[in-house]
């Protein structure tokens, strides 16, 4: 795991009901001089208006935004999915939004997300798959996996709502399972296993 | 079916040399998503998918119907339509004819939607809408004013949700499984084919809706499009955009006031 740690370039945290304490523990864990950006999926109802990321704004030591379309990733900077949209990464590593039909009645679809990271950064993803109750996700992990990336996944005893990391896990898409407090050190450590000069922002 | 990017500058390159049509300011994420899908809806590999794009008559048309996203709703975000009526009708009132153009209007929707709002305020006999979109087979189901009924309750939630105060069932008639939308709010009202990437100013318009499309293009070709809404706006007309997308070029954004920073609402003051 910390080999391929090392080289990650990208970190993907998705969830669904049930996974958002935990979601932002991490986000809070997560360095002020983390040298890569994050992506943050969650279902929520583009009907109703949620602040969620201002809420957790001034509790981070990264910056919490939603994504905006064609903006470039940025290190130390969690960029939410807007609700009702899809978000993938173009080539060029910026964000893109799409508006076309839910998959597996969710947009945005974690799975879509995923799929499209992997496309784009190969092995050097890593994404997280939290608590949630549908499959969202495993295909996606799946995705991540096949292209080298690091999957790891909630432990389903700890995620209030086990079906969706036992989709992944189900899918053999879990390269490591990890408990709450597991996952709240690996983000607050995660420093310490990017090798240093691997920033994506280098060139 | 798998296809990397360096497939799909292929397929954007045989699009444009055997079909003329120019998808090289697509944004490439969500191109390969739905060329990949075109790909698994008719069990092609990248081979067979080239194939068929040159030697089937009418894969074309479907491959266009499926690359382009056609996911609309009537009433989609009522508080737009909320600040369309208290922000921009007032202000159209006091014209003698209200042009519109709803770009990339897909199977009519949003069109219809207008044409409500517009009657509602006595607005719609003075009104015209020219619904336009790259794909006329969609624009062939626009023209039909016939909606799923399970959809329509969807939409009536919208519908309340804009604050007007009656109900969408006052705009259709139920028949079966279908709403048909009132022939009288149909007169105004034409659809016709129009490619943001290739074709030019039309007509010079009061309000010009273009929602949810810019975010499938780059840059560069966004940049292109917003000059071609800019030059089809009348002095002091509105431009809306949908909710993630924004006007972003210097050049353009003095020649613009902003109504609504939410809703995504502009007026064209120079």
């Amino acid at each position: 795991m910390a080999d391929k740690l090392r080289t990650i370039e990208v970190l993907i945290l998705a969830c669904s009901a049930g996974g958002f304490r935990v979601l932002f523990d991490m986000l809070k864990a997560l360095p002020g001089n983390l040298p890569i950006g994050v992506l943050v999926v969650i279902h929520r109802n583009a009907k109703y208006e949620t602040n969620v990321e201002a809420s957790i704004m001034s509790k981070c030591h990264i910056a919490v935004k939603v994504a905006e379309e064609k903006e470039p990733l940025r290190p130390a900077t969690a960029y939410f999915a807007p609700a009702g949209y899809h978000l993938l990464i173009e080539p060029d590593r910026s964000i893109s939004l799409d508006i076309s039909e839910p998959v597996n009645f969710c947009r945005p679809s974690i799975d879509v997300t995923m799929q499209s990271v992997a496309d784009v950064y190969g092995a050097a993803a890593a994404a997280v798959l939290l608590s949630g109750a549908n499959n969202d996700g495993a295909q996606g992990m799946r995705a991540i996996q096949q292209a080298g990336g690091l999957c790891i996944v909630q432990h389903p005893d700890d995620a209030e709502i086990g079906v969706m990391p036992e989709a992944a896990i189900a899918l053999g898409a879990a390269d490591l399972i990890l408990h709450d407090d597991e996952l709240v050190t690996l983000c607050q450590k995660l420093n310490n296993y990017i090798l240093t000069g691997n920033q994506p922002w280098r060139n | 079916m798998s296809l990397s990017f360096e497939n799909l500058e292929e397929v954007i390159d045989l699009v444009k040399n055997v079909h003329g049509f120019d998808l090289s300011g697509y944004s490439r994420a969500s191109l390969k998503r739905r060329v990949s899908r075109i790909m698994d809806l008719y069990r092609l590999d990248f081979v067979g998918l080239k194939d068929n794009l040159v030697n089937t008559s009418g894969f074309f048309a479907r491959f266009l119907m499926e690359v382009t996203v056609n996911v609309t709703e009537m009433f989609r975000d009522p508080a737009f339509y909320l600040a369309l009526r208290e922000e921009v009708l007032p202000y159209l009132a006091t014209f003698p004819h209200i042009k519109i153009w709803s770009a990339g209007c897909s199977t009519g929707e949003e069109v219809y939607s207008l044409a409500i709002l517009l009657k509602k305020q006595g607005l719609y006999n003075r009104s015209f809408i020219y619904g336009t979109d790259i794909n006329s087979k969609v624009l062939d189901r626009a023209k039909q004013g016939i909606i799923d009924l399970k959809k329509m309750k969807e939409y009536s939630d919208n519908y309340l949700h804009t604050g007007s105060g009656d109900s969408l069932s006052e705009y259709y008639t139920a028949k079966y499984d279908a709403a048909i939308i009132h022939h009288d709010l149909r007169k105004n009202i034409l659809f016709s084919v129009h490619n943001l990437v290739s074709d030019g100013v039309f007509n010079e318009f009061q309000l010009i809706t273009c929602r949810n499309v810019l975010i499938y293009f780059n840059l560069e070709l966004q940049e292109r499009v917003f000059h071609l809404l800019y030059e089809s706006l009348a002095l002091f007309g509105f431009l809306c955009l949908g909710s993630k997308e924004t006007l972003r070029y210097e050049r353009l954004k003095d020649r613009f006031r902003l109504v609504n920073k939410k809703q995504n609402i502009y007026q064209k003051i120079a």
